[in-house]
């Protein structure tokens, strides 16, 4: 199998959102490709679209017009099951407020990702605890959601974002609801997810403590793309150059 | 790259192939149903106790209806015989009148009966012993062709009546009637009769109480000739078509009506419990039951399917499909109903061995704990459809406005 140049692929996204009051458009044709290996960031002003972009590329949402394609599969013509079906196999989400199911402990939350993938009883066990290794929680697996901090809730999405191995990572304010040094380490873990050449990361975000973790930075003003950028590789900090 | 093929068989290099037929799903499912179901507990004993009213209400209703039956049908029951000749416009057993009296050699006359028995049944007056009298149907029987009436005696003996002026009678109407045991003397018709027999638990459907004879004794106090009866029992020869005999029954006897046992059992059932309305009303009370029950499991399902509404669209936003959501609300349901059925059931036996000596007869059957279980079920699974709609509803954009 030939590994794709982008895990996922957005061309002319339009949202437009039809009431009585008027047409609210708040994407107006944006482009967003997700390289393997990279974690890029979107970022933006509120009301900028971010959410909208979000919920377009997580297939979520359906776009008024454009193309998207994750893992090199379209969305075009897809049902809202289909939609579903897509989601659950190549996408993982981590979202701002955790939203882990608070009746489950860690592992089991981890677990029901795993079971929405199909995953068997026999494997799902393993692949649960690899996740969560791999977020650094083993130790808290039979913890339940409230008795976990907010880093360690926010590490546990990752890890059920992770299970299953999807083929992007789509996050939404991971550090909005933590601490600075609970937000860096979430980055980090993200960065760190993100050298994986099996999947591509896009975070939103608000933060730009997390400048320095990105590789690419799209920024989006009024439901347009208003730049692009790439880290310079000899730059250590926030440096970002303009894109190609 | 373009394309539009089937997304369930995509996996990139080196990732795990998880959706493979044959294998053992995770219990996800009903351990995330159930754990929905137990974080609420007030949720939970709200739904469980509406469902106990209900299971209750409807167990004893329909409980009360299978009583019913089993005291209309009680005669037929220990009455043996293929067809009864019964007076034109007889509509039920306690609704007697007399025949001619020419029935009973008309029909052994008719090729293919076997034997022939008669009952004198009819309502007298019960003057008791120590003042004050009550209506009582009588049946007289040939208590010595052992004919089954009056059965489940405790005191006496059955051929005890053969006694003059002999009679038997219920313990559970031994306040009614005005007597105490054995020997008690009483007049029936102005005649006097005395108790030979004693049985329990022969209850009519209509309250009044029945006081078993013999033929010869019921005619006389019923006032009827030496030949009349109001019932002829017919028992067909071995080998001979029931449907046949009736016919040339009928053709014999033109001013009485031919039915077969179940015919008669069946019309004496509907009369009382359909056309008088009591059926009805009892059915009311059960269909009542049903509905109460399911209104409160509907709500708390809605109300608990709401609760917990942020974590179905996280479930939807992460790919869960309609029926995988679907399947944990019905899972909590089920469960729901099961708790709710076993301490139902509980309380309903309880209600029903209560009332085991009082005038109410509520039979419990198999059948009928089988089916109240799955009247149960759907009637939690039916109450489930208002928390699946509203769960099909569900934006899943909303976890990212959170």
């Amino acid at each position: 199998m030939t590994a794709l140049p982008y895990m996922l692929e957005a061309r002319d996204i339009t949202k437009v959102y039809r009431s009585e009051a008027g047409d609210i458009m708040p994407l107006k044709g944006v482009s967003v490709e997700l390289a393997p290996g990279e974690l890029t960031l979107l970022m933006g002003p509120s009301g900028s679209g971010k959410t909208t972009l979000l919920s377009i590329l997580g297939c979520i949402l359906s776009p008024t017009s454009g193309s998207l394609s994750i893992a090199g599969y379209s969305t075009a013509g897809l049902s809202a099951e289909g939609m579903a079906d897509l989601r659950r196999r190549h996408v993982g989400f981590v979202f701002q407020s955790y939203n882990l199911v608070p009746t489950l402990t860690a592992l089991e939350n981890v677990m029901l990702a795993l079971d929405l993938r199909g995953a068997s009883r026999a494997e799902a066990p393993d692949l649960a605890w690899e996740a969560l290794a791999a977020v650094r929680l083993s130790h808290r697996a039979h913890v339940m959601p409230s008795k976990l901090s907010g880093g360690e809730k926010q590490r546990v999405s990752i890890a059920r974002a992770l299970a299953g191995a999807p083929s992007v990572i789509l996050a939404d304010e991971p550090t909005a609801a933590l601490d600075s040094e609970n937000g860096q380490a979430v980055m980090a873990l993200l960065a760190e997810v993100a050298k994986d050449t099996r999947r591509a990361v896009l975070v939103v975000t608000h933060d730009h403590r997390t400048l320095k973790y990105g590789d690419r930075m799209i920024r989006i003003e009024d439901g347009r793309i208003a730049s692009r950028a790439r880290r310079r590789l000899s730059e250590v900090n926030n440096e970002f150059a303009p894109a190609a | 790259m373009q394309t539009t093929a089937e997304p369930a068989s995509v996996a990139l290099p080196g990732q795990p192939t998880l959706a493979r037929k044959g294998m053992m799903r995770l219990p996800m499912v009903p351990k995330l149903a159930y754990r929905n179901l137990f974080h609420d507990r007030l949720g939970l004993i709200v739904t469980v106790v509406g469902i106990v009213f209900s299971v209750v209400l409807v167990a004893v209703q329909f409980g009360l209806y299978l009583g019913s039956e089993n005291r209309i049908a009680a005669m037929f029951d220990h009455a043996e015989g293929d067809l009864w000749v019964v007076p034109l416009g007889t509509k039920s057993f306690d609704d007697p009148a007399m025949l001619s009296g020419r029935e009973r050699h008309g029909v052994l006359s008719t090729p293919g009966v076997a034997s022939v028995q008669e009952l004198a049944v009819g309502f007298v007056n019960w003057r008791k012993p120590k003042g004050g009298s009550t209506a009582a149907l009588l049946v007289g029987s040939d208590v010595t062709q052992g004919i089954s009436l009056p059965w489940n005696v405790t005191e006496g003996s059955a051929s005890a009546l053969a006694a003059p002026s002999a009679v038997a009678v219920d313990s559970t109407y031994f306040q009614e009637l005005g007597v105490g045991g054995l020997g008690d003397r009483a007049e029936v018709n102005n005649m006097e009769v005395t108790v030979h027999a004693v049985t329990k638990g022969i209850r009519s459907f209509t309250t009044l109480p029945y006081v078993f004879t013999t033929l010869a004794t019921g005619r006389t106090l019923l006032g009827a000739s030496a030949d009349q009866s109001s019932y002829t029992l017919v028992k067909a020869a071995p080998g001979t078509a029931v449907e046949e005999l009736r016919s040339a029954l009928a053709k014999r006897l033109p001013d009485a009506e031919i039915l077969t046992h179940a015919e008669f059992r069946k019309r004496s059932l509907d009369y009382w419990l359909f056309e008088t309305g009591a059926g009805a009303a009892l059915i009311a009370g059960a269909v009542l039951g049903i509905i109460v029950g399911m209104v409160i499991v509907a709500q708390t399902l809605y109300a608990s399917t709401k609760d917990h509404l942020n974590e179905f669209a996280t479930l939807r936003a992460l790919g869960a499909s309609a029926g995988y959501i679907n399947k944990v609300i019905l899972i909590q349901a089920i469960l729901s109903a099961v708790i709710g059925y076993v301490l139902g059931m509980a309380l309903s036996l309880l209600v029903i061995w209560a009332a085991e000596d009082s005038t109410l007869l509520i039979v419990m059957t198999p059948h009928l704990a089988l089916m109240l279980l799955a009247l149960t079920v759907g009637m939690c699974v039916l109450a489930a459809i208002c928390a699946i709609f509203k769960v099909i509803r569900i934006d899943p954009a909303v976890v990212f406005s959170r």
